[in-house]
């Protein structure tokens, strides 16, 4: 079951790494949001806790209804092309995917941690789900993918400090939620204002912004 | 005695009822047209029709034309005599015989792509050129799907794999399983032509892959091309099947007949996936196949715990 639902969040990380349309890359990021909030469910599935499941419903919450809700809003205001835009071809992407899952489990087998876990593959799975976040932060070209990818990263933060510390993790992902909800936020004003000035969010033409005369950019 | 004749009863069934795949899944797209459909016997009509035709063959193909169907089918016996059908052993096996296997439906593919760049004509290289492009890549995944199934039973030849895959194993390993099986099933409709890669109803020699490269072939000859083709999809076929019906109960006719009731819902189901979806742009196909290669890698990655 834990196993089932580990190879289910890797999976959903190649479909991200793979397919071109941005509304699709968001609802499947949802779907991971999802299965990583079941995950404390069902790693302690023998002693589930009040706090346990108060932890659940909150990244349930978070990352499978209100971000997904806010990038589809932002999708919408700002009116931009559906595409990803990346800077690494799918294909290239899938490959370097397979190689940070290989490296996480390797990483993974060389870790000392100090208390037993779960499953033996929560931990490289949460790796590899952070490095997959890292490498869509920096091969995307359009903000929103960018976000996207700042998601699927704290997916993988959360997994990690799921299967490693639950008796402290409340704070620290109280902590953390909050930086990715200012950030989403952040983004989402910044993704707005940048349509509004330049009728485009591609972070490609942030070098651009040299002088004045960019201005004329516009049209 | 009867250890031989279990032993041909996977070889037997595959030359017997190939064709009747390529019947039911044509019955299947009919079902869901909402047509009759050509009777589920029409493939051996057709072949039948075929070997009593005469050849005629161009005069600027040499003999390479003329051996290309003659060897694609040949080898592709030979892999079938390799591979098991579920519970029931292939006729020969030994240490190593997946790659074999594997060589075998190679040396089928370059003698058709061989004999089609033969006879000089500009659309049969077009389809050649495609048709390796797409096998060089789902070849790789083959290759990891039985490297990930050979580790996770401990054998290296098909018959013992597929001997192994149990519903005990199922328990242990399920997930690498299941992606296998999902790799397989996409090297499956890769390497037999099928929706969503290849469509074996289109005839139009700009988007046609596999039909393009035999539409020289004629008589008998094309009778040995449809009949390899139909015996290729049995073999990657019962590949598939071995895996998703594990029912391993050491009585061979429980076994085989599960397996053939498997062969018969992998028909149904190309014949579904035919009828629901369109083809995918050709530029898609390569991360399509890609894609299947990185689910066998996290297969083998996650049997090495």
């Amino acid at each position: 079951m834990t196993d089932l639902l580990l190879v289910a969040v890797v999976l959903t990380n190649f479909v991200l790494l793979g397919s071109s349309r941005l509304a699709a890359c968001i609802r499947v990021a949802a779907a991971q949001g999802i299965l990583v909030g079941v995950m404390p469910l069902i790693l302690y599935h023998d002693a589930v806790s009040v706090r346990t499941a108060l932890i659940a419903a909150a990244g349930i919450t978070l990352k499978g209804i209100v971000f997904p809700w806010l990038f589809f809003r932002a999708l919408r205001d700002v009116d931009v092309t559906r595409e990803v835009e990346p800077f690494v071809g799918y294909t290239v992407s899938i490959l370097i995917g397979v190689g940070a899952v290989a490296g996480s489990f390797w990483l993974g087998s060389r870790l000392v941690v100090p208390r037993p876990v779960p499953s033996a593959f929560v931990i490289p799975v949460a790796f590899s789900v952070i490095f997959i976040g890292l490498f869509l932060i920096v091969s995307r070209k359009t903000a929103i993918s960018q976000a996207l990818g700042y998601l699927v990263m704290e997916n993988g933060i959360f997994a990690f400090g799921v299967s490693l510390a639950l008796e402290e993790p409340f704070l620290v992902e109280l902590g953390v939620l909050l930086d990715v909800f200012a950030a989403t936020f952040l983004m989402g004003i910044m993704v707005f204002h940048i349509s509004r000035e330049f009728d485009h969010i591609d972070v490609g033409r942030l070098a651009s912004l040299k002088d004045w005369t960019t201005r004329r950019y516009k049209s | 005695m009867e250890t031989v004749l279990i032993r041909g009863a996977a070889l037997a069934c595959a030359l017997l009822f190939a064709p009747l795949l390529i019947g039911t899944i044509n019955q299947t797209k009919a079902f869901f047209a909402g047509r009759r459909g050509p009777p589920l016997l029409q493939p051996y009509f057709d072949l039948w029709k075929l070997l009593r035709k005469g050849a005629v063959y161009s005069r600027t193909t040499t003999w390479v034309f003329r051996a290309g169907p003659i060897v694609g089918l040949a080898a592709t016996i030979g892999a079938a005599a390799l591979v098991p059908l579920g519970g029931l052993p292939a006729a020969l096996a030994f240490e190593g015989d997946l790659l074999v296997a594997a060589g075998l439906l190679a040396l089928a593919r370059f003698f058709t792509v061989i004999a089609a760049l033969d006879t000089g004509s500009a659309f049969e290289g077009m389809g050649a050129s495609r048709e390796v492009q797409f096998s060089a890549l789902a070849e790789p995944a083959l290759f990891l799907a039985f490297a990930a199934l050979a580790r996770a039973t401990g054998a290296l030849s098909l018959t013992e794999i597929y001997g192994r895959i149990s519903v005990a194993a199922w328990m242990q390993s399920g997930p690498s399983f299941a992606l296998v099986a999902a790799a397989l099933g996409v090297v499956f409709l890769t390497e037999n032509a099928r929706i969503p890669v290849d469509d074996p109803n289109t005839h139009l020699e700009l988007t046609m892959i596999h039909e393009v490269m035999v539409l020289d072939h004629g008589g008998p000859d094309f009778g040995f091309v449809q009949y390899g083709a139909a015996l290729k999809m049995w073999v990657l076929g019962s590949l598939l099947v071995g895996i998703l019906i594990p029912v391993r109960s050491g009585r061979w006719w429980l076994d085989g007949a599960a397996a053939l009731e498997g062969m018969f819902w992998v028909a149904v189901g190309v014949g579904i996936v035919e009828s629901v979806m369109a083809r995918l742009r050709l530029l898609r196909v390569p991360q399509m196949l890609v894609g299947a290669g990185a689910l066998c890698v996290l297969a083998i990655v996650l049997g090495m715990k």
